[in-house]
């Protein structure tokens, strides 16, 4: 159960689908070097629901053939240098979606259901080009009612960051609940923590609410500032001057490798 | 008081906007929408008025779901959601919001983050204000290259959301589903109708000597200055820190006048 960050790292194999969170709700950069470094590729990642520093690096390493996602940016840094690029040249695929659709399609595996029904999205060339999904017409509606059906999405491995794990596996998630979420889709689910306690987070009312049971947690790995250069909820802001440095220097696959390889993927604590 | 800002034009043209809202969700890049928000409610704060709630994706502060980024949807799904705000790499005359790319999709030749929650929310939220600060030919197109959330629907579709109004840097628009089409409500200061229309790419409706929009009375840039921008930069600290800046540079320029 608990682990190194380059053990977890080895669970990923080629071809595999990945789901990683919204860059506010945990991210594990921490695991981004790791990942790079054990080399699996060919690899689908799933934006939960949307992308940015750990998906950017990851296909600028190479190892990304697909990209399911609602979008993909470095936030306040602008846009994502790497997926722009792979987008331009064509070298990954991206299965644009939209955020509750990716919602949808983990709370249908969450249920162990087929698909979930969602409003929106009719008219929409997201939809169009989406040949995975269906419209059907509402079966309980007196007159013709579109609808759009979401596949359940189940991931091979989620892989987030938490601030706190008990020694039994157990994380505490807060009100973060799409790590939750992820988890519950995912066949595997791989968690670095700020810290690791003795104590079961499941003793006390408090903490079992925000607590995603180890049940759900294949693998859980000590990184202080885990998240770095996202912040951690509850933990620490996010280090903004470093994301516009890595949007500066990712705008040519050179200046990428330059920052890759020169140690920075060390939190400045 | 330094003169009135462009941006903060933008600031109060959204807290008018937003007036009478119970519930207004921020996207996680929007600092000039979040502060329009934030003005209103520190207006209506000190009216002694109801205060509208507001929540802030990606903000602690801001934000009161406790179910993951999923709530937000869901929220707007049962209705609870009265405003949202939509930008565009591209926008048309019908109201169609590209947020993809523009060029033949897939291999779009300028790729644009992608769609978010506006495939959504634009169905579903009463009140969606359209906001693009650039006002030029190349964001505000006869039609986009990709419909991330169409302006209008079909009848049958379910359809509760849409377009309400499109704020750019240079004016003002409404949204009239019937036509469907927009028409100019007033122009910012420093713009006129002819440098708004070549700056369009789509037809829209107007006066033949357009009203400008209206700029902040003192108490309002105060409260914008001050505790609107404090509450900002949690959420959007370099933002807040251009702002804080271009006051400086606007007060220095003020002095060098006098």
């Amino acid at each position: 159960m608990v682990t190194t960050l380059r053990d977890m790292a080895k669970q990923i194999e080629r071809g595999m689908s990945i789901a990683l969170p919204v860059d506010y709700a945990g991210v594990s950069m921490a695991m981004t070097g790791p990942i790079i470094e054990h080399g699996a590729g060919d690899l689908h990642l799933i934006c939960v629901p949307t992308g940015g520093l750990q998906v950017d690096q990851l296909i600028g390493a190479g190892l990304v053939r697909t990209v399911e996602t609602s979008a993909v940016s470095l936030g306040e840094a602008g846009g994502a240098p790497r997926f722009n690029d792979a987008v331009k040249k064509g070298s990954i695929r991206v299965m644009d979606a939209t955020c509750p659709a990716i919602h949808a399609g983990l709370m249908a595996a969450q249920k162990g259901s087929p698909f979930l029904p969602m409003r929106g999205l009719i008219g929409t060339d997201v939809l169009r080009y989406r040949t995975d999904w269906r419209v059907i017409d509402n079966p309980f509606a007196d007159d013709p009612d579109p609808i759009v059906l979401i596949p359940a999405i189940k991931p091979d491995i989620a892989i987030f960051h938490a601030p706190v794990a008990d020694r039994f596996g157990n994380v505490w998630i807060g009100r973060r609940r799409e790590l939750a979420a992820m988890a519950y889709a995912s066949t595997n689910t791989l968690v670095t923590v700020e810290r690791i306690v003795e104590e079961s987070l499941l003793l006390s009312e408090t903490t079992a609410a925000g607590t995603l049971p180890a049940i759900y947690v294949t693998s859980i790995a000590e990184a202080p500032k885990g998240a770095w250069p996202y912040g951690l909820w509850g933990e620490y802001p996010t280090d903004t001057a470093e994301i516009l440095r890595y949007a500066r220097a990712a705008r040519t696959a050179e200046g990428f490798e330059g920052y890759m390889q020169t140690g920075l993927m060390e939190p400045a604590i | 008081m330094s003169a009135v800002l462009p941006r903060e034009v933008l600031i109060c043209a959204i807290a008018r906007l937003l007036d009478g809202v119970r519930h207004v969700a921020v996207g996680a890049s929007s600092p000039i929408p979040a502060a329009g928000a934030m003005l209103l409610r520190a207006l209506k704060k000190k009216a002694g008025a109801p205060l509208p709630r507001i929540s802030i994706l990606g903000s602690v502060e801001h934000n009161f779901f406790t179910n993951g980024s999923a709530e937000l949807f869901d929220c707007a799904g049962q209705g609870r959601i009265d405003a949202f705000f939509l930008g565009g790499g591209q926008i048309d005359g019908q109201g169609n919001v590209n947020l993809v790319g523009a060029g033949d999709y897939p291999g779009s030749t300028v790729r644009w983050p992608g769609s978010f929650g506006s495939a959504y929310l634009y169905f579903v939220v009463p009140r969606v204000i359209l906001f693009r600060e650039e006002h030029t030919p190349r964001v505000f197109v006869d039609k986009v290259d990709f419909i991330s959330a169409p302006g209008v629907s079909a009848d049958g579709v379910f359809r509760q959301g849409g377009p309400y109004a499109l704020l750019t840097g240079k004016g003002l628009f409404a949204f009239d589903k019937e036509v469907p089409g927009f028409r100019l409500e007033s122009v910012h200061p420093g713009h006129d109708l002819d440098d708004i229309r070549q700056s369009t790419g789509f037809e829209f409706a107007h006066e033949e000597n357009p009203q400008q929009t209206a700029l902040p009375d003192a108490e309002t840039l105060r409260l914008l200055r001050g505790d609107v921008l404090d509450e900002l930069t949690e959420t959007y600290p370099a933002f807040a820190e251009q702002m804080r800046k271009d006051h400086e540079l606007a007060l220095k320029a003020c002095e060098v006048v006098s």
